[in-house]
């Protein structure tokens, strides 16, 4: 693609130009003043500070946290949005408004909340403590919080891509005489499923970020319900500015990688299914 | 310029002047727990301030924890005065930001403090585990909760209380404690980020047998959840928890208000100052106020930070990264 494109539309350069300087200020000058700020450390502090075995649990907990959560979402997200498309119902309104709740809540207060409910004496969290299930102030309870938090994220992305979409297919389909799981799998699937992708992808990239909610369900034990926003917390909490922004440098290259990672699925599947040139 | 111009702009100056000087305002920055203490002490002293210099004065109050305000205030937070529950932040204050000068601590008595707390062992009611001392934390079956150590001040003095208290015990010796210690943490069931979590785990959710917290904070449980659904069990012996306060030297110069400053914290120091920090639990310096609320101060055998050397060599020793509560805990985890 040429930069300089003749298009219909006047206006590109200025478009672009404003586009790159927005991104600069909000997005690309804060992230290198965080770079900028590790490069006080030498390489193998940098290393040690990253690969301590409390740090490399806390990844574990929350890129491994994050993925289950964003895959909880990816299937009761789809069922949601189809729901919410293809059946009449009262308080339909309702609930479709109740789904961006999570959006609007700080975090803090869906962690206390959470944590409230599950605890060991709390509404849902006792039943549950008598069949032996323990959610707050556990792994479990970080899913939770982070499943919660990121509810929206598949429900908004699928939804309209489901309106949009024409019944008549189906019903071609039906009267070729596909079965029903024949439909999905061949028809709406492939249609809807980079749309899914894009909010797997968004839920899963929010909860890795995610500390206001899960700190106050997750107990924060050492090695095992620990998140690895609190470490750097707990490095900042020590003054130590250089090894707080080392972790953090670590979580955004991660964070961005898998990012590009996913985009890059999508773009080969949109190319497969031909949809894109 | 025409005389009557001149005229008008040094009325309009001085009637600037004139605003701000009577209306000096004091931004305290302070951490979580000190919020109903200063809630009676600004009034007090808005009125004191008033009467000795025919002056007004505003307290803006902020708080959060600890060192995350310390943390504000080095990034910029433009506070005149500093009010915290460790040495070690306004130590941080010093070296980091430079806002303060060294020797704050020498410039109040007390090194700066005029109240303190210590760590207090609070029960259920009826105490059903029936712990006296240190050492029932360490038994099995008893769930401890306490503050992060990481993240919270108040952690840290109760790290340092039931170390300073298991040495006591077997007469210095480092190994003893140490095993003590980490008994006690593996006792852990919840670690909250700060002090006021860690109340809400136990009070609100009843998590855990017995909670370690603050004596002051132990009032503020009283007022919250009433008196009767907790007992506070005092420990043989316990830490010495100084509350330092500083002004911040480059803000006041800019700003002009050291003097209000420095009579907000001195203030501190007199006895209707000391009065409102004994009625809200604090221990005062003052021994005629003492005297008068001894009955709500038990006594106990307190030891200061001096015998870890010092706050600066006890995070040091305990609490940074890879340090004996980090050993502690990655111990812990193995064996579970």
């Amino acid at each position: 693609m040429k930069l300089k494109q003749s298009s219909v539309l006047p206006g590109f350069n200025l478009a672009l130009g404003y586009s790159l300087l927005y991104l600069s200020l909000i997005v690309l000058l804060p992230l290198s003043a965080l770079f900028a700020k590790t490069m006080g450390l030498d390489w193998s502090s940098f290393w040690a500070i990253v690969t301590e075995a409390r740090v490399v649990a806390t990844y574990k907990v929350t890129f491994g946290a994050s993925l289950i959560a964003a895959l909880i979402n990816l299937f009761v997200g789809m069922l949601i949005a189809w729901v919410l498309v293809r059946y009449p119902f009262p308080g339909k309104r309702f609930i479709d408004a109740l789904v961006d709740l999570p959006f609007a809540l700080p975090t803090a207060v869906a962690g206390i909340a959470l944590a409230t409910l599950y605890a060991p004496n709390g509404l849902l969290g006792e039943p549950l403590d008598k069949l032996g299930i323990k959610v707050a102030f556990t792994p479990l309870g970080i899913v939770l919080a982070l499943t919660f938090i990121t509810l929206p994220f598949v429900v908004r992305t699928v939804q309209p891509v489901l309106e949009d979409m024409e019944r008549e297919l189906e019903e071609a389909a039906s009267s070729l005489g596909a079965t029903r799981w024949q439909i999905f799998s061949k028809v709406i699937l492939p249609t809807i499923f980079p749309a899914l992708l894009t909010g797997f992808t968004l839920a899963f990239a929010r909860a890795i970020g995610e500390f206001g909610s899960v700190i106050f369900i997750a107990g924060n034990m050492p090695f095992k319900s620990e998140i690895t926003p609190l470490m750097i917390i707990s490095k900042l909490e020590q003054y130590d500015y250089m090894g707080a922004t080392a972790i953090a440098v670590v979580m955004l290259l991660v964070s961005f990688a898998l990012l590009l990672l996913i985009n890059g699925l999508q773009w080969w599947m949109a190319k497969r299914l031909g949809r894109r040139k | 310029m025409l005389p009557l111009r001149k005229l008008t702009l040094a009325i309009a100056l001085s009637s600037i002047s004139a605003l701000s000087l009577a209306d000096t305002t004091l931004l305290n920055v302070s951490y979580d727990v000190m919020r109903d203490f200063y809630k009676d002490y600004n009034p007090a002293f808005a009125k004191h301030f008033e009467a000795k210099f025919k002056d007004k004065v505003t307290i803006q109050q902020s708080h959060g924890g600890s060192s995350k305000q310390a943390r504000s205030v080095i990034d910029g937070l433009e506070a005149d005065v500093v009010t915290m529950n460790m040495a070690t932040d306004i130590d941080a204050i010093v070296e980091k930001g430079k806002q303060i000068n060294a020797g704050w601590d020498k410039k109040f008595p007390n090194e700066a403090a005029p109240f303190s707390s210590l760590q207090v062992l609070i029960v259920r009611k009826g105490n059903p585990k029936g712990i006296k001392d240190w050492n029932d934390l360490t038994k099995a079956g008893v769930q401890v909760v306490v503050p992060n150590p990481k993240t919270s001040g108040n952690g840290r003095y109760t790290f340092l209380a039931a170390w300073g208290a298991a040495l006591k015990q077997n007469g210095g010796n480092e190994a003893k404690a140490r095993e003590f210690t980490q008994a006690i943490f593996n006792n852990v069931p919840v670690l909250d980020a700060g002090g006021r979590a860690a109340t809400t785990t136990f009070m609100q959710r009843q998590i855990g047998d017995v909670l370690v917290t603050f004596e002051n904070e132990a009032e503020m449980i009283a007022r919250e959840f009433g008196r009767g659904n907790f007992e506070v069990i005092y420990p043989s012996a316990s830490i010495d928890a100084d509350l330092p306060v500083a002004v911040v030297d480059k803000v006041v110069d800019k700003k002009g208000s050291r003097k209000a400053a420095i009579e907000y914290l001195s203030f501190l120091w007199s006895e209707q100052g000391q009065e409102i920090a004994a009625q809200n639990y604090l221990r005062p310096r003052n021994a005629a106020v003492a005297a008068k609320y001894a009955k709500q101060f038990p006594n106990v055998k307190l030891f200061g930070v001096a015998e870890f050397g010092g706050l600066k060599a006890a995070q040091k020793k305990f609490f940074d990264d890879g340090a004996i509560y980090d050993q502690i805990a990655a111990d812990i985890a193995k064996k579970k």
